[in-house]
């Protein structure tokens, strides 16, 4: 059933659904997506604080719902979680203005 | 505001609230979307593993529920214990108890409440039971309670003579989140009853009087993995408070009582059963609690677990009573199951003693 709305939460609960229309790419991806949240030389709390990050500045509310959840569960408080997303916000406003440099460069070309 | 937080202070039942009403919530558990096909019940989902009916297995833990009395009113509590609770154990009660204590072939007593030790016969009841020789005698104790009242002051030393497992609940490392769950200023009782017990040795390491602590979560959310909280428990109650403990349980909640009041009222009660049923591991079935444990309740009636007894669910078996106890009748019953048993299969699973698959 198509829902009203671009984005609808339980469609979150049906992603798992997408390796019905190409399963082996489909089963390729969570077998990655699965493997790299495994613990590893970084903890599974660690990688879910950078997905909770990364899930911000990608704007993706699947992610930030499932994420949320996720660093919930492993323990993480609200401050951690909300320095985690200005990291985020940083590195976004960083790339953004570090880009400034280039703008200075032309204009620096351009006028005389 | 002001009615709100005395709201929080008060039971269910105190508040004549509709889930107070053990049926109400069995109905709420069985309706919605397991009836319309949305997702399977319970028993449907173990049928699939070939694990309906399910059985016990060897019976190695009595748990006994002394009384629904509490000094706290925690907001998840399934127990919906609090200080205006009634229902006590009595001596004559705890006499029959202690009949089958002295014959069960259990390994394990574990006396758990509302508040254990606010039973006025708690300590004639642990002095009597602990001469019984079970290998393992747990209390579950809240911890607050030590530093309650003057009278409870001792209580540590009073554990320590009678070589009580202390298992104790301790939501975070944090004062904000454990406050939030269990009522202002609990944190600090906390901490200052966890370090008299290590004062007494409890918990230290090598110690064999036992400290373990529970965890379980802080909302509309599963457990994280035992062993990754544990670490984390464990270097923050140290570094912060120079306080050592054992084993850290996680433990899920359960939709019951305060906390499917609670999913109710947040709107969260779809999402949290979605989740338990999406979490469910057909691994974890074979170890749930109930297959070997025994809950026995304040009036002496017989459960497969301290869920079922909240919910009213008793025992599948002639034996209804402890009255009439007698294990090897007990232990040929099915097991009584509803929806709210996919908390024990969630994930690693999930019993009073923490997860259950490896």
């Amino acid at each position: 059933m198509a829902s009203n709305n671009y984005y609808d939460p339980a469609d979150l609960r049906k992603f798992g659904k997408i390796t019905e229309w190409s399963e082996e790419l489909g089963n390729k991806f969570f077998d990655y997506y699965g493997k790299v949240f495994e613990e590893g030389a970084l903890t599974a709390r660690e990688k879910a604080l950078i997905a909770l990050a990364v899930a911000h500045t990608e704007q993706c509310p699947y992610c930030i719902d499932a994420y949320t959840k996720d660093t919930l569960q492993r323990g993480v408080t609200k401050e951690q979680m909300m320095e985690a997303i200005h990291v985020g916000a940083a590195i976004k406003s960083g790339a953004t203005l570090v880009h400034g440099t280039m703008m200075m460069n032309k204009v620096n070309k351009l006028e005389m | 505001m002001i009615k709100e937080k005395k709201k929080k202070q008060q039971s269910l039942q105190k508040r004549d609230a509709e889930l107070a009403n053990a049926k109400r919530q069995v109905e709420i558990l069985s309706n919605g979307i397991f009836a319309n096909g949305e997702l399977p019940t319970f028993a449907q989902k173990i049928k699939e593993t070939n694990q309906l009916p399910l059985r016990p297995k060897k019976l190695e833990i009595l748990q006994i529920n002394v009384g629904y009395m509490c000094n706290q009113v925690c907001e998840h509590c399934h127990v919906d214990a609090g200080p205006d609770r009634q229902e006590i154990m009595t001596w004559e009660t705890m006499e029959q108890c202690l009949e089958v204590i002295k014959n069960t072939g259990a390994h394990t007593l574990d006396l758990t409440g509302g508040a254990p030790e606010m039973n006025p016969h708690f300590r004639r009841f642990v002095e009597e039971a602990s001469k019984a020789g079970i290998k393992d005698f747990i209390v579950r104790s809240n911890l607050t309670i030590i530093r309650a009242n003057k009278k409870y002051y001792d209580l540590p030393d009073f554990f320590k003579k009678h070589n009580i497992h202390v298992v104790s609940s301790m939501p975070h490392w944090t004062r904000g989140k454990t406050d939030k769950q269990r009522g202002e200023g609990v944190f600090d009782l906390s901490i200052k009853a966890l370090q008299e017990l290590n004062e007494r040795g409890y918990g230290m390491p090598d110690s064999g009087l036992r400290l373990d602590l529970v965890y379980n979560p802080n909302g509309a959310y599963l457990p994280g993995d035992q062993a990754s909280m544990e670490k984390e428990m464990k270097a923050a109650l140290l570094e912060d408070f120079d306080i050592r403990f054992h084993n850290l349980f996680a433990i899920t909640n359960l939709p019951i009582a305060r906390f499917l009041d609670y999913l109710i009222a947040s709107e969260n009660y779809e999402d949290y059963m979605y989740q338990l049923v999406e979490a469910y591991n057909p691994a974890a079935v074979s170890n749930v609690m109930c297959t070997n444990s025994i809950s026995i309740s304040w009036d002496g009636f017989l459960y497969d677990c301290d869920f079922n007894q909240m919910l009213k669910l008793p025992v599948a078996s002639k034996v209804k009573h402890i009255n009439d106890y007698n294990e090897d009748l007990l232990n040929d019953r099915n097991i009584m199951i509803s929806q709210h048993c996919y908390g024990c299969t969630a994930g690693a699973g999930s019993s009073c003693q923490g997860t259950v698959v490896d």
